[in-house]
């Protein structure tokens, strides 16, 4: 079964802007996919169609067995819960530690604290910053502050990973780190998504890349 | 898609919930657990700011304070005007030169009207009775040759306003054998009336602050929510539903609200303290013995109630406003 299907998409702001242009894609589950393209393109419109943030104003958003199209607005909250998210800004709240930080998702989906504490602790392992677990996040480096941004979307194993420009702020580097970061949580399964301009980096990757052109896409 | 396919993942919608099981009585201990540990983050984050805090909280307390003390007075005021020795009474004298035949038939016509309760007539005989077995000047009565006492015939009327006392009063005077009416209980009427006034506007003005109450913890929480749109916006993203935003908000409010209550039961007895010798004298001259009254238990609590559920209620209007911003288009 595919993981995400786009069917027909087509969205159409407030203002008249067109965009997205009857988008037609599938992902199988499992799947690592980039998403390019200019700057105004579509990607982050696209991206906030799979979390809900706007509704597509024609055609079917699948993910797995759900059309997030017509989704009942009740439904939101269990659906986001599946999700896993990370930020260009990595959106980390800095009145709080980073072990908070990783907990919030948890705590939202109503795990027990000895669950949480096992949990955040095994997703900063994985990321490689077991000791930062009470800095606070603004005391830690970009690269840094991007890891835990990734810690915190995979804390729960979401079935599938949405990046929206994670490495927009980091040096090549640190870039290369991040994706290959990524590309673990695929191997063991996760269906993983990311919009990047980055097109030295998706060339070095070999994974599948959806390009996106004023709102329409091009099939490679 | 066929329904086949449909319904494995649906039972399993959070793949992070596999090999993770949550009982019913697990779920209401980690309900009641969110909802201790929101309470005790709201508190503390009321108490870190001690500034801007202790504005708000005394505005709700006056606000509150005032509604609590006009209470507090209408209670003392009904204690002081016991309901049937305050049915006006009308004492109808009769010329001295009135035959017995004449009075009869004054005061049986009187029983016949239908705007009064009860017609009493006091003889002239009787009243010398009554005078003799009362006072201890009975003897007097023997040194005149006749009897003195006029007839005189009590009436309580069906209609308790002044103006219309008044009128029965001119009408009454219109008998021609009547030679004077009394009224002596009038005072006690404009009494009635000044406290009737006197608690339409304690209502009126009651709503008015609770209105206030409602909008100035309003309006703290709508300060305290833009101070926390990002971990609101956040929240939501990661799958927050709009009960999880409100709650920390809502303890907010009702700790405000509680907080304000408390402090306002301390200023209405400070007020209290401040009328009780200048009351006491007024009433003292008028009625007798008169023990004021504090807010008692019932008023304290709610007084308490009261500040909790407005400051609950303005902090869900607040945030209720605030939530419709963040809804996918
Ligand atoms: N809320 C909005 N209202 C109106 N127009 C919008 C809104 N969000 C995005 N747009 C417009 O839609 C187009 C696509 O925006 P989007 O953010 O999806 O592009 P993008 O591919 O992510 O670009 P970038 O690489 O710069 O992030 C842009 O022209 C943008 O101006
Ligand atoms: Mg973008």
């Amino acid at each position: 079964m595919s993981a995400i299907r786009f069917s027909q998409v087509s969205k159409r702001y407030p203002n008249g802007h067109d965009a997205l242009r009857t988008v037609d894609f599938e992902l199988d589950s499992g799947e690592m996919a980039f998403l390019t393209g200019h700057s105004g393109a579509g990607k982050s419109t696209l991206l906030k169609l799979l979390t809900l943030v706007e509704r597509p104003s024609r055609g079917e958003v699948w993910v797995g067995d759900q059309n997030l199209a017509t989704m009942d607005r009740r439904r939101i909250p269990g659906y986001r819960q599946s999700l896993g998210v990370v930020y260009q800004n990595h959106r980390l709240l800095s009145d709080r530690t980073v072990f908070q930080n990783i907990a919030l998702p948890l705590q939202i989906a109503g795990y027990s604290d000895d669950d949480i504490g096992r949990r955040v602790r095994a997703a900063l392992d994985r990321v490689g910053l077991l000791s930062a677990e009470s800095a606070n996040p603004l005391a830690l480096s970009g690269g840094e502050q991007q890891r835990i941004g990734i810690a915190r979307a995979i804390v729960h194993k979401p079935r599938l990973l949405i990046a929206d420009e994670p490495t927009g702020n980091l040096d090549p580097r640190l870039s290369l780190d991040i994706m290959q970061l990524f590309e673990q949580f695929n191997r063991i399964g996760t269906t993983v998504l990311i919009a990047t301009h980055d097109v030295a980096l998706i060339k070095r990757m070999k994974h599948r890349v959806l390009i996106l052109d004023k709102g329409r896409m091009r099939h490679v | 898609m066929s329904n086949a396919q449909k319904s494995p993942s649906r039972k399993q919608p959070n793949r992070g919930a596999s090999g993770h099981r949550i009982t019913r009585a697990d779920r209401l201990k980690r309900w009641m657990a969110r909802h201790r540990y929101e309470a005790r983050d709201a508190l503390t984050r009321l108490l870190q700011m001690p500034a801007s805090a202790l504005m708000t909280l005394s505005m709700l307390a006056v606000a509150l304070a005032v509604p609590g003390f006009l209470l507090t007075l209408l209670i003392n005021f009904e204690q002081l005007t016991p309901t049937t020795e305050l049915k006006p009474q009308l004492a109808v004298y009769l010329k001295p030169a009135t035959d017995a035949k004449r009075v009869d038939q004054i005061s049986r016509e009187m029983l016949l009207r239908d705007d009064l309760l009860s017609v009493e007539l006091i003889s002239p005989d009787t009243g010398a009775a009554d005078f003799r077995e009362r006072s201890e000047l009975g003897g007097l009565l023997e040194l005149f040759e006749t009897n003195p006492l006029p007839a005189v015939i009590l009436l309580v009327p069906r209609d308790e306003d002044p103006a219309s006392l008044q009128t029965m009063q001119q009408s009454l005077f219109a008998i021609e054998e009547v030679d004077t009416v009394e009224l002596d209980i009038e005072w006690l009427v404009r009494l009635a009336a000044i406290l009737n006034s006197f608690e339409r506007i304690s209502v009126i003005l009651s709503l008015l602050l609770a209105l206030t109450v409602l909008l100035v913890v309003a309006n703290t929480i709508r300060t305290m929510i833009g101070n926390r749109l990002e971990e609101i916006e956040v929240s939501l993203l990661m799958g927050a539903t709009s009960r999880w935003v409100r709650r920390p908000f809502l303890y907010a409010g009702l700790w405000y609200g509680l907080f304000g209550a408390l402090l306002s039961i301390v200023l209405i007895y400070l007020a209290l303290i401040l009328v009780e010798s200048p009351l006491r004298e007024m009433t003292e001259l008028y009625l007798g013995a008169f023990e004021l009254q504090g807010l008692g238990f019932q008023g304290v609590v709610s007084v308490l109630a009261l500040g909790s559920v407005l400051g609950w209620g303005g902090a869900y209007l607040a945030v209720s406003r605030q939530l419709t911003q963040f809804e996918p288009q």
